[in-house]
Order: C-alpha cells, then structure tokens, then sequence
C-alpha cells in the first residue's frame, strides 16, 4: 500500500490562496503512471504557479506517481531542450513541459507539451491565452487533456463540487473548485441545509431550505444569486432530484400523508405524484437516460432501493442484501447505483451493478453518507463522520483510491458533484 | 433487558429538565420563541388570544405545572410508536386542542443521527404523523395538525452515543404563533 499526501494547501497559502479543503490520497494496488511535470518558464513571474495544479490534480486521482524534476539543469521548456535519456533514468513514462509569455493587455499565453518519453513523441500540444486570474483554471484544463490522454477517461479538474458546512448553528452551502479551492458560499443560513443537487448544466442548484421552519425545495441560480421556492406543499419537501432535460425535478413529499415521490416542474407548479406505497419512498433519482427512477422505499418491511420506468409501469426491488439499503444515486454511464447500506451498526457507500446485480461495498467508514459520482464516473464523493464530525472522502469505483478532503473548521456534509462543464 | 432501563432513565430526564434544556440548548430554543409568527400559514389567529390570557393566569401551554409545557414524544431506535408513557402527554394536548377550536399546531419529528440523511428526514416525518394518529383518534381534526421533520438536522444532544441518540428520537408538539 502506497500512501501519498499532497499539502497543495500549505504550498497555497504562502501564496494568499485560501484552501478550503486538504485533501488526503491512499491508493492500494494497481499500476501508477508515472509522470514528470517540469515547471513551466516564465511561471515565477505570476500570481499562480501552474506546474504545481497540474501536478497535484493527476497525483490526487491515485492513477500517477510524480517523478522528482529536481536537479534537472535546465528545465527544458522546448521540444529541442528535452533530454529524454535522462527523464527515462528517472523512470518517468511521462513528461509535461510548458512555458508562460505575456502577450498584449496583460494577457498570457500558456503552452504545454505532453511526451511520450520511452517512444520519444509528443502526445499533446496545446496553448491558451487567458487572464492572469485564469491560471489556475487553465492549470484545470491541462490536467484534463493529460489524464484524459493518458487514461483514455474524461478528466474532471474543471468540475466544482457543492456542499455543505455547518459551524455551530450556522450553516453554509459551499461551492468550490473541484480539489477543493475557490470555495464560495452561496447561501448561508441559522437553519439546515440538506440535499443540493445540480441542474444538469450546472447552472442552477435545487437544496432543502428550513428556513420557513419545515423542509422546502428551492432552486437558485448561481450566476444571478436568485431563488425560488418550488416545492412548499403542507409537510415536509425535500430530496430534490432533476431530470436529465432539467424540466423536471423528482421530489419527496409527505403533503398526502407518509414521505412519496412527486414530480413538479422545475420552476415550480402542481405536483404528480409518481408513487403509491403506504410506506415511505424517498430519495428518487432519475437515470441519466430519463427512462428510470431509483428510490428508496420501505415497503417491503425495510428500506430498500427499488426502480421504476419514468413513464409508468411496474416497480422492481434492486436491492437484497440487508436490512438497509438507501440513498441510489446512478453513474454517469446509467450501468451502476451507489447507495449507503448498512451493515451492523456500520453504514458505508456500496455500488450495484445493475446488469449483474452484484454489490460491492466501497468504504469502511461508520457513518458514510451521500455518494455522488464524478462526472466521468471514476470516483464517487461522499460524507463520512471522522472524529465526531462531518468531512468529505471520495472512493474510485474499483474501491482502490481513497481520497478524504479535510477541512479546518465545521462539519462538512452533504456533497454534490457538479457536472462537466460546457465550454 | 438493558435498553429498557436506559429508555427510562432517558423519559425521566427528559420529563426532568425539558425547559432547562430550551434554556441551555440553542438548537431547540425555537420549541417556544424562534418561531417567527410570519411563518406560520396561520400564525395570527392563535396568538392574540392566549397571550391576553397569559399574562392574567399563565399559559398553560407554557406553565411548568401544566401537562401541556411538556412537548417532546420520545421513540425507541428504527420505530415510531408511540410509547404507553407518553399517551398523558398527548391526550392532554389533544383535550387542550378539542376545547380551543383556532389552536393549530405542527408536529416535528427528529431522528437520531446514524442512518441516511433524507430517509431520516422521511422517518421523522412518520413518527410526527403517528403522534398525530392518536390525537385525531381522539378528536382532533386532521386539518390543525401539520407533520413535518428535522431528520437528524436539529439534534438536542451533541454526543455520538445512545444517551444522546435517545434524546434526539422524538417528536416536538409546537402552538401555531408560538
């Protein structure tokens, strides 16, 4: 078992960029690439270094190993001044050069060139001019063409994350940079916050507000800062979940006696309610195809995860093992469902494979919570109690990396991750 | 069995030091004063008249010697029945409810924290509408009661323990204004 820690938090905060989260890597098994990130030229010179983000984001994933650069006299920036016999006896397989130039109104252009070092070619070229402030951004964006040319997978270090924290009685909704920077209160409130969830093209998030004394659903957009009510029906509402088409968001009610799900328009309107148990069901989540909801129900006696086509038709109970199996949340790729089950006295975040119906249990925490997938489906994050508090972890799906996202003050709860971006 | 002593133990506290608690604790301040009488869908009606009462002969509602101060239905873990032990509790707000006809009320339910947190959120819900059962059963109109939940948002007790777990399964009975 290798173990990896990364102080991009401390290397940060000399530089006046307050970190929000540290973040924590364990990885067991499986090969790690491994890859040399030389300092970029000119990166001295600004606000925000960029090798270093680059670096940092594909260590954080557990599918790389960073090869050391010190000592290598000098840096090469350019194709001609790389030395691959060199990075080949440091054991590099991989090698990102770059350089960073101002060019006119204070704008800068940033190259990086990723190489194959054993075959001697270059694998990727790209360069992008930008603001000052946009750096770390771009730092993102290179870190996605390298993990994505070297994985074959998506990259997501230009996704944002959304969560929760609570101090004392003051709760925050929080949305920051996906390794945990830029973190940004967006709603802040004496009363809970539950349950944020992303429109689908991250423009708007839907939470549980109990600002009003009982669970309501709203929506606000993040650009504008402006929220609406959607759902405020008699009792409780709650566990907003939208439809891949972002018209719709699947709720759970109590207005017609015990918890059911509803459908409402996203902007708000009538209610259709979409189950009919005299139990509870709760917690729906729409497949990303549009074509099924999972939710969870105890009708059967315990809570279980149950499925039914969106337009109508039969439920069919998904989940056997145990006497408690909550929360679904789909992959991206609609093949699996990680739910919370529990397992003793123990609660912990488990994938079904749908086609073969086998779970896997991921995590070995306590109390673990809330299992949302990246966008590439590689990692799900998720709530964990460590110490008594709330604090965010991400597992892959394979259960192999571990990653716990620390952060200084509060319990952290309830995260979301958002989708990839558009641009 | 050794759960039940425990359970006890935790009624007779609760019953011991209910408004103490209020007083100590701000998560649960609001069981008599963070209400805002904005939010109520009908807070105004109920208020003005208790309080002229109030300050003539104290508010029952409010009165330590009075039944009715007693508010909190407490639950035994994974179950939302009502225990024998609270049946004197909930009759006497429901006799309260029978003879003040504008009194409305909502019943929140609160879980303890282990578990998923909106299937917590469901779960206080069911335990706020089974208190509600009983007092329709004994004649209060369905219309009055509100049932809605915290989950396991707003616990009372702090520890990640039973003696905490214990005080944090249960059901508060709030006065509509109050």
């Amino acid at each position: 078992m290798k173990r990896l820690f990364l102080f991009a938090g401390a290397i940060l905060f000399a530089l006046g960029v307050r970190a929000q989260l540290t973040i924590d890597i364990t990885t067991s098994g499986g090969r790690q690439i491994p890859i040399a990130v030389a300092p970029m030229a000119g990166e001295g010179a600004q606000p925000q270094p960029v090798a270093e983000v680059v670096a940092a984001d594909l260590s954080r994933t557990g599918l790389f190993r960073l090869v050391n650069t010190a000592g290598v006299n000098p840096l090469p920036t350019e194709p001609s001044e790389v030395n691959f016999a060199e990075w080949g006896a440091r054991s590099a397989e991989a090698l990102v050069i770059g350089k960073i130039e101002a060019v006119s109104d204070g704008r800068l252009e940033v190259r990086f060139r990723l190489f194959d070092v054993q075959k001697q070619g270059q694998l990727a070229s790209y360069s992008y001019v930008v603001t000052p402030a946009q750096l770390r951004a771009t730092a993102h964006r290179i870190a996605d063409v390298i993990y994505e040319r070297l994985t074959g997978d998506k990259g997501v270090f230009s996704t944002k994350i959304t969560y929760v924290v609570k101090r004392g009685r003051r709760y925050e909704l929080q949305v920051a940079d996906a390794d945990g920077f830029n973190a940004q209160s967006v709603l802040a409130s004496n009363e809970p916050i539950m349950s944020p969830a992303w429109s689908p093209d991250g423009s708007r998030l839907a939470y549980v507000s109990f600002d009003q004394k009982k669970p309501i659903v709203v929506v606000q957009n993040l650009a504008q800062g402006t929220t609406r009510v959607v759902a405020n029906f008699r009792g409780n509402n709650s566990a907003p979940a939208w439809s891949p088409d972002s018209r719709y968001l699947l709720v759970a009610l109590s207005k017609d006696g015990l918890t059911q799900v509803y459908r409402i328009p996203a902007g708000g309107g009538d209610a259709e309610r979409l189950t009919e148990s005299s139990g509870i069901d709760t917690q729906p989540a729409f497949s990303p195809d549009g074509q099924w909801i999972a939710f969870t129900s105890d009708r059967g006696g315990s809570p279980q995860i149950y499925r039914m086509p969106a337009s109508g038709g039969p439920v069919q109970r998904l989940t056997f093992e145990g006497t408690y199996n909550v929360g679904p949340r789909y992959s991206p790729d609609g093949k699996s469902i990680a739910f919370v089950q529990r397992d003793g006295g123990r609660y912990r975040i488990a994938a079904l494979e749908l086609a073969t119906g086998q779970v896997t249990v991921l995590t070995d925490g306590t109390l673990d919570d809330s299992p949302t997938f990246a966008p590439n489906g590689k990692m799900i994050l998720y709530e964990a109690q460590v110490g008594g508090r709330g604090q965010l972890a991400a597992v892959s799906g394979d259960g192999r990396v571990r990653q716990r996202l620390t952060s200084a003050a509060g319990d952290v709860q309830d995260p979301a991750w958002g989708p990839m971006p558009t641009n | 069995m050794k759960k039940a002593a425990l359970y006890l133990a935790v009624a007779v506290l609760a019953g011991a030091c209910a408004s103490k608690e209020v007083q100590q604790e701000p998560a649960v301040a609001d069981r008599s004063s963070a209400v805002p009488p904005t939010t109520g869908s009908t807070g105004a009606s109920s208020t003005t008249r208790p309080t002229t009462m109030d300050t003539m002969r104290g508010n029952p509602l409010t009165d330590p010697n009075s039944p009715l101060s007693k508010r909190s239905v407490y639950f035994d873990f994974d179950s939302n029945a009502v225990k024998d032990e609270y049946r004197g509790l909930v009759q006497a707000h429901s006799r309260y409810m029978t003879d003040k006809r504008d009194s409305r009320i909502r019943i929140e339910g609160n879980c303890d924290e282990r578990g998923s947190r909106e299937y917590n959120l469901a779960l206080g819900q069911r335990r706020a509408e089974a208190v509600k059962k009983v007092m329709t059963v004994l004649g209060v109109s369905d219309g009055r009661i509100e049932t809605t939940s915290y989950g396991e948002e707003k616990p009372v007790a702090m520890g990640h323990d039973e003696s905490s777990w214990a005080q944090n399964r249960r059901a508060d009975i709030k006065y509509s204004g109050e």
